[in-house]
């Protein structure tokens, strides 16, 4: 299946982006990155780092205070977004909630069913076309969003923290999910987490962030490839990963003690 | 309204057959029981309640003998009700249409505002203060100008309903259609979406249960402001609605046949209160959780 293809230009390149917010809140400060198709890019750090601020950015939802935000193969605002909270439209069915993107786009709900139902199975939810987000648990409003995010096959999906408010059980399996689901899509994702585990399980490619000023202190890679089987969570690489990045995570959150 | 519980919820009281004894929670049992007794006293008790009052309103004027020309028994009023029913229909007939047309264009503006009020604050900021205005001024002390200014009677009396039914309807939405969830509206930048569009898949449909909210308030007082601008406008011939009945009555001492209009007018009002609920209940009963609660 698609594979990331280290060879070809990166679809997003971020260079040297500051974002200062009203009353000298200095959220990004020279943040740098390169996002190249197939990628799975976790962005990890602690609270107040900048991450949704750089995804936002990403996003267009606002301009960068200077610095660059490229996408050489064109494509721009080609996304697809998935928040921490489900997001879902409560009066629209599950169905009517995934054709969203189709919709704004002026295509009838039939011309977008098939493409619909497609999504809806890749995130194991066929059958719940015409629920209603309330009549759904946590974790399928999440698997909604998800399908909602992949259906127009977008060149960029944007994560941020979507399973922190779920519970461990279901997010375990939503991340087997979203890494199966990754493997059969070749979806490029910029996944945004608190999670050590959560970041080395899923992404090839981790950039661990530190607070103030908001900005990118260590890039690790992830050399295991994509489909992961089903012994990549219990296997020693998986193991010394997280440790990996567990203590650059400690770097970002006390550089004096490391002397960094 | 009740409502079949959901069965994921597992709320239904329904007892399953056949239960081992010692599995039963005695405490469970009787907040069942409790529950299915509030549900049938929330309708028996007001019914009750309102037959002993107007039973006690026959006693009171039997035991007492006091004349039909100070306080009627309520046998005398239906019985004014039934054989005033020509002249009392004609003009119900007439106060709904005023308080319907009122309505109708309370919702028109007051969401045709409330639209604008959202699309630029700067319109917001400029116009609420006169809605605030309109609002606070008691419409009896504004409905004696309105009857100088407009000719038309029925425009007059649709103008002072108007400006009493309106408000809700505006205040509501306004809040509405700025309470569409942040992210939702993020992502309708993040597809592009037009203003249109944002207004008609997002905004609306975040604002209906607040606009249905005001709709129900503005039902009761589509009726009030009909009803007080005609006692205002006094007697005015031609389209005379219940509160010319009820002025009319007053100065013939025909009480009865005040109280028959009287009645008329409660009753309207409990029906088109009703009414509006329904509609909110209908129009939110798959979604909105104010239409889920069982309570
Ligand atoms: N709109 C804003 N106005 C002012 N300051 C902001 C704004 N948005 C974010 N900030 C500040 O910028 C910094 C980075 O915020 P951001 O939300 O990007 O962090 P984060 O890494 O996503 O944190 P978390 O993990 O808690 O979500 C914080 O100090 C925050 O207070
Ligand atoms: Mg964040």
């Amino acid at each position: 299946m698609a594979q990331p293809d280290t060879s070809t230009e990166p679809i997003l390149r971020l260079r040297q982006v500051d974002k200062t917010f009203a009353g000298n809140i200095v959220a990004l400060r020279g943040m740098s990155m390169e996002v190249r198709q197939g990628d799975f890019i976790s962005l990890l750090g602690p609270s107040g780092c900048g991450k949704s601020t750089a995804l936002r950015l990403i996003a267009g939802l606002m301009r960068a205070t200077h610095g660059r935000l490229d996408w050489p193969g064109g494509g721009e605002g080609d996304l697809g977004v998935v928040f921490q909270e489900p997001t879902l439209m409560p009066w629209a069915t599950v169905e009517r909630n995934v054709w969203l993107p189709f919709r704004l786009r002026r295509q009838s709900l039939a011309a977008s069913r098939q493409t619909i139902h497609e999504a809806l199975a890749l995130v194991g939810l066929e059958g719940f076309e015409k629920k209603y987000p309330r009549e759904l648990s946590g974790g399928m409003k999440m698997r909604v969003s998800i399908a909602r995010a992949l259906v127009t096959n977008p060149r960029l999906i944007l994560m941020d923290e979507p399973f922190a408010a779920l519970d461990e059980i279901t997010r375990q399996r939503l991340n087997d999910d979203l890494l199966s689901l990754k493997a059969k899509t070749g979806a490029t994702v910029i996944f945004v987490t608190h999670s050590v585990f959560e970041s080395v399980f899923l992404s090839n490619r981790i950039l661990v962030m530190a607070p103030r000023p908001g900005r990118v202190i260590e890039e690790i890679d992830v050399p295991e490839p994509y489909p992961r089987g089903d012994g990549w969570r219990n296997s020693h690489a998986y193991v010394e990963m997280a440790a990996r990045t567990s203590n650059a995570l400690q770097r970002a959150l006390h550089p004096e003690s490391e002397g960094v | 309204m009740a409502l079949a519980d959901d069965p994921r919820t597992g709320m239904n009281p329904a007892q399953p057959p056949a239960m081992d004894p010692s599995l039963i929670d005695p405490e469970e049992e009787r907040i069942a029981r409790a529950k299915r007794i509030e549900g049938t006293a929330k309708w028996l008790l007001p019914l009750v309640v309102m037959a002993l009052a107007v039973w006690l309103w026959d006693r009171v004027v039997a035991w007492n003998e006091i004349p039909h020309y100070v306080l009627p028994g309520p046998g005398l009023v239906v019985e004014t009700l039934w054989e005033d029913r020509a002249l009392l229909l004609g003009s119900l007939w007439i106060t709904l249409k005023i308080t319907f047309m009122a309505l109708a264009v309370a919702v028109i503006g007051g969401v045709g505002l409330a639209v604008l009020f959202a699309q630029s604050r700067f319109a917001e900021m400029s116009f609420s203060p006169f809605a605030v205005i309109l609002q606070v001024t008691p419409i009896v002390s504004i409905a004696p100008l309105i009857f100088i200014y407009i000719e038309n009677r029925l425009v007059g009396l649709l103008l002072c309903a108007w400006i009493v039914a309106f408000f809700p309807v505006l205040a509501n939405t306004t809040l509405g259609l700025k309470s569409a969830d942040h992210n939702l509206r993020d992502l309708m930048t993040i597809y592009r979406a037009t203003r249109w569009q944002r207004l008609i898949h997002l905004q609306l449909p975040s604002a209906l249960p607040y606009f249905l909210g005001g709709l129900k308030i503005a039902g009761g007082l589509a009726l009030i402001g009909a009803v007080v601008a005609e006692y205002v406008a006094g007697t005015g011939g031609i389209g005379s609605g219940l509160a010319f009945r009820i002025l009319e009555a007053g100065y013939r001492l025909n009480i009865p046949r005040m109280f028959a209009a009287l009645i008329l007018i409660a009753i309207t009002g409990v029906l088109i209160y009703g009414a509006t609920s329904l509609i909110a209940h209908l129009a939110l009963r798959r979604w909105h959780e104010s239409a889920l609660k069982r309570e």
